[in-house]
């Protein structure tokens, strides 16, 4: 298996010959920087793209097919359009907060999508509190949502956003608990830990029936955290419009888009990283050969397989189930979702006790 | 190192959208016309402001919201060293769990998670 740590040990040597540290230093973050900016955008800008014409297969359609070779373009000139549109200014809005909002919607999603392990090596931040660190940010991005639909100063933004940031509240305990059950099992937090610890075989395949269930609660969970699929009610066309971004235009309104998108990746990619192994390999205990096969496949496909196979999955919700209501959304987490995940940690932590794991 | 790169992603981040907006700034087109700055409603003027009193449903959730997140925040440390703390760790957490657990049925039997 290809280690990246290689390349940047030969970045890192490579500068500090020519320059003395404080430059190399900063050379290196302005690299890390426009790296994960360049990411950011082609990953959303794909996303986008795949989105359409997924949902256009399920419906029988083309989808886009007119800018470029099988509309491969369109979403780049869609971002383009957007780019262009005027910034409208509207009356009667709290300025300070409308533009700050943003900020916070893209800071805390860009800063999850640093922790995401890409391959062997390749990681921006690996703090040892790993996963918790990226619940904790990426519950900032509640706060962006709250504040867009608050200061718009329409009732259509101060219904999405409420009901936006209770969908995401609530559903963050069973995201926090099913993650809880897989560090009770890995026995440590750090990003690179849990996918070290998997070596032997990913978590969903050796953790036994709790982590089937977690990953269960996970799936629906992040499905809602990212207001997409059934949970779309924050943005329910038919009655809110837009929801928490009507009052938004141009790329003010890009920015929610973006995000949006970025979370549907960081959700797959948390999924993946969890339970299916991150960059580990396919490996099966005792074949040799075929573990050795499995090596070959570089890590970064390894990586970004996965996460596609469970973007997908929560494509494919969207377009299977109806859309809920919000006392039903929320008898779902606070009823059924928050006990099973306690009582489910609780058998976890028997399982690793007593060692009832493969 | 970690968290310098922390603050150079923090710094990215904001600079994505500065940079957009600089650009947007600068090449979008302007007009002015005063029906445009009205709330995107119906189509006739809004009626009194949308900063008033707001349902206490999501008040209530967002505090049963906060009980539970502080427990998660609690149960992390723990969860890293169950192994080396035996059967005496697993009591300890039980018992919180299970007050925890308590308070939940309390506000499910008081009707606080129905949708009124």
């Amino acid at each position: 298996m290809f280690d990246f740590s290689v390349v940047t040990h030969w970045i890192d040597t490579l500068l500090r010959q020519w320059l003395p540290e404080w430059g190399a230093l900063l050379i290196e973050f302005v690299l890390v920087g426009v790296v994960l900016l360049l990411l950011y955008a082609v990953i959303a800008l794909v996303l986008i793209y795949a989105e359409r014409k997924v949902c256009a297969f399920f419906q029988c359609r083309l989808g886009p097919n007119r800018v470029g070779p099988y509309g491969i373009f369109q979403s780049v000139a869609d971002m383009l359009k957007i780019l262009i549109k005027e910034l409208i200014e509207i009356k009667h809005i709290d300025r300070f907060l409308f533009n700050l909002a943003p900020f916070l919607v893209i800071v805390s999603s860009m800063l999850a999508f640093g922790c995401m392990p890409f391959g062997k090596g390749l990681i921006a931040i690996d703090f040892n509190i790993g996963v918790f660190f990226i619940m904790a940010v990426s519950s900032i991005g509640v706060l962006g949502i709250l504040l867009a639909g608050w200061s718009s100063n329409n009732k259509f933004t101060l219904i999405g956003a409420m009901r936006s940031g209770a969908q995401m509240i609530s559903y963050e305990l069973s995201i926090g608990l099913s993650m809880l059950t897989v560090v009770v099992f890995a026995g440590t937090m750090q990003t690179s830990g849990i996918i070290e610890a998997q070596n032997r075989g990913w978590f969903l395949f050796t953790g036994h029936i709790p982590m089937l269930i977690a990953f269960i609660i996970y799936l629906i969970a992040g499905t809602a955290e990212t207001n997409r699929g059934p949970f779309d009610l924050p943005e329910a066309e038919s009655e809110l419009t837009a929801g928490y971004h009507t009052e938004y235009s141009g790329i003010h309104f890009g920015f929610y888009y973006l995000a949006e998108y970025l979370n549907l990746f960081i959700v797959s990619g948390i999924a993946s990283l969890l339970f299916l192994g991150g960059w580990m390999p396919f490996h099966i205990g005792g074949w040799d050969a075929f573990n050795q096969v499995m090596d070959y496949i570089p890590s970064v496909i390894w990586f970004f397989g996965k996460t596609a196979v469970v973007m997908f999955i929560i494509m494919w919700f969207k377009w299977t189930f109806p859309r809920l209501r919000i006392d039903q959304l929320l008898h779902l987490e606070w009823k059924y979702l928050v006990p099973i995940g306690l009582v489910n940690l609780i058998l976890m932590t028997l399982v690793v006790m007593f060692g009832w794991h493969f | 190192m970690n968290l310098a790169l922390f603050v150079v992603v923090f710094i990215t981040g904001i600079a994505l959208v500065v940079a957009a907006m600089t650009i947007a700034g600068l090449i979008s087109p302007r007009s002015f016309n005063p029906q445009k700055g009205e709330a995107y409603e119906c189509g006739i003027p809004t009626r009194g402001t949308s900063w008033m009193q707001f349902k206490a449903g999501y008040y209530l959730f967002a505090i049963l919201f906060l009980m539970f997140d502080v427990e998660t925040v609690f149960l992390f440390p723990w969860a890293v060293i169950v192994r080396d703390l035996g059967v005496a760790g697993l009591m300890s957490i039980l018992f919180f769990l299970i007050i925890l657990a308590l308070g939940l049925a309390y506000a499910w039997r008081k009707g606080a998670l129905e949708w009124k």
